[in-house]
């Protein structure tokens, strides 16, 4: 029994209806959402009975160079199904996403290790702490620019 | 006459003997009870992440042999279900068999030792491990015949397993099936009805099935609390629709749960096995894929297994090069580390070794 993997163009329009002016694209899998709405969104889809993600696979950083992409892995237990949102931020210097933590608990370590890493902050994240280097580490060693 | 107490904030780990490696967790507590916790990671960091974007992507399968070290064969397929997914390839059918073989061997292996060391955590010094490393020790000595290797074993490969099996390897497999069913008889008649055991865990540190999937908590750990989630079930990979195997649940999601689902999947984990051993058919057992792998720039993929901690990806991304672009790994160790404020908090000071090694942790992939 496989897991139906919920399209970009689905997630787009039901965000659409939902919450407008949060999707900023989609392709075939992935929709991405604007940077201030995270936390709305990920609500949403939490919350909401027809999507019923509840859980959050995981949270991936990946540096583009002139942007940072965040990755977001759903699936849902009950509904079978799974999912994948982006948020696209731009720049290299003071980023700052709305934390999923109250959402999704699960968030709480890979947001760390995402600012610990990669260099982006997560607003409303309680314990928004370096994870695996010390404190007082300079520099995000994951980052491209980073030698 | 009431006993005023004082709150003690006491560090443990990161060479403490039994917090499986390199753990470090600083707890507060109030007599004998726990009221904090917070856990620091990092001792073990050598960031797999970053050396994996400086190997191309064959030689990265020697970075995930170290990751969860107990489970070697498991990383190995988790990371070789990626690449095959950005390369849009599928292996053929008998490597499919031996790569899920090797896996259900490394799942026994892997739950051994969780099972052993809990037990010993316990206070059952010595015997119960004994018996799961004798078990072990066979095991790994199949790996050995299999690629030379014991515990890094580099098995696999995008495309199927670097080598087929030699000729001994299915007596000496037969061989330790029949010796092993004695031996898990043996410790089953030691553990799993025991008394002490018993009640040292029933009851204790409950994990509500909502909190483990807000937390998310993945496999035996999320399986103990009531749910039913096995990812070889929900989106089969390798061979595992062609086997037949049941998911063992558990009810209260405390400790014992955790230590009978993981006695159960044994049997499982033996079930495919010999399932596997009678459906294998000679053929080949690698793609003829070139040396230097390079997937279209712009592919992304995520590679997920149902590895013996849990939900194990590998997210690769591509830019066209000779190496992944990005290479994330989700680890279940450090995913299942977030219910440690709930397994902890209002429990005792005897009871939390226990509780840290009821969710079987490996600080190889925690701290990556």
């Amino acid at each position: 029994m496989a897991l139906r993997e919920v399209s970009g163009q689905d997630l787009a329009d039901a965000l659409n209806g939902a919450l407008p002016g949060t999707v900023q694209g989609f392709d075939e899998e992935v929709v991405w959402v604007q940077p201030s709405r995270v936390h709305a969104v990920a609500e949403y889809l939490r919350d909401d009975p027809s999507h019923d993600f509840q859980f959050l696979n995981s949270i991936s950083a990946v540096d583009y160079v002139e942007y940072f992409d965040l990755v977001y892995h759903l699936t849902s237990l009950r509904q079978l199904s799974t999912a994948v949102f982006k948020v696209r931020v731009y720049g290299r210097d003071e980023l700052n996403v709305p934390s999923v933590y109250r959402v999704w608990r699960g968030a709480d370590f890979q947001e760390r290790e995402i600012w610990d890493l990669m260099g982006i902050r997560f607003n409303g994240h309680p314990n928004m702490k370096r994870i695996m280097l010390w404190e007082g580490f300079e520099g995000h060693p994951l980052r491209k620019d980073f030698l | 006459m009431t006993i005023r107490t004082e709150p003690v904030t006491v560090n443990v780990g990161p060479q403490h003997p039994s917090t499986h490696g390199v753990f470090r967790v600083r707890i507060t507590f109030d007599g004998e009870d726990i009221v904090e916790v917070e856990p620091v990671f990092g001792y073990l960091h050598r960031g797999s992440e970053k050396l994996a974007e400086e190997r191309n992507y064959v030689q990265v399968i020697t970075l995930t042999d170290r990751l969860d070290y107990t489970s070697s064969m498991i990383n190995n397929q988790a990371y070789c279900l990626a690449v095959e997914k950005l390369l849009e390839v599928e292996p053929p059918p008998r490597a499919k068999y031996l790569r899920t073989l090797t896996a259900e061997l490394q799942r026994i292996a892997s739950h051994l030792i969780a099972v052993g060391f809990f037990v010993q955590e316990l206070g059952a010094f010595g015997t119960p491990l004994m018996y799961s490393f004798r078990s072990r020790e066979r095991i790994l000595d199949l790996f050995e015949m299999l690629c030379g290797a014991r515990v890094t074993v580099s098995y696999m490969r995008p495309g199927g397993v670097f080598a087929d099996a030699p000729r001994d390897f299915w007596p000496a497999l037969d061989r330790f099936l029949e010796d092993f069913e004695e031996e898990l008889a043996e410790m089953e008649q030691l553990l799993l009805e025991n008394e002490i055991l018993m009640v040292r865990t029933r009851g204790v540190s409950p994990i509500p099935a909502e909190v483990a999937i807000n937390c998310s908590v993945s496999g035996p750990v999320l399986r103990a609390s009531g749910i039913n989630w096995d990812w070889r079930k929900q989106e089969p990979y390798d061979a595992y629709d062609q086997v037949e195997f049941d998911v063992p649940i558990g009810s209260n999601g405390d400790n014992y749960d955790r230590f009978w689902v993981r006695m159960q999947e044994i049997h499982q984990s033996l079930r495919i096995v010999r399932q596997c051993i009678a459906q294998i058919e000679p053929g080949q057992v690698r793609l003829d894929l070139p040396l230097v792998l390079r997937p279209e720039a712009g592919r992304e993929a995520y590679g997920r297994v149902e590895a013996s901690k849990g939900e194990l990806a590998f997210y690769l991304v591509s830019d066209g090069g000779i190496s992944p672009y990005r290479c994330k790994i989700r680890s279940p160790s450090l995913i299942n580390l977030t219910i440690i404020e709930h397994l902890l908090v209002g429990w005792k000071l005897a009871d939390m070794i226990v509780s840290l090694g009821s969710i079987d942790i490996n600080m190889g992939e925690v701290d990556r």
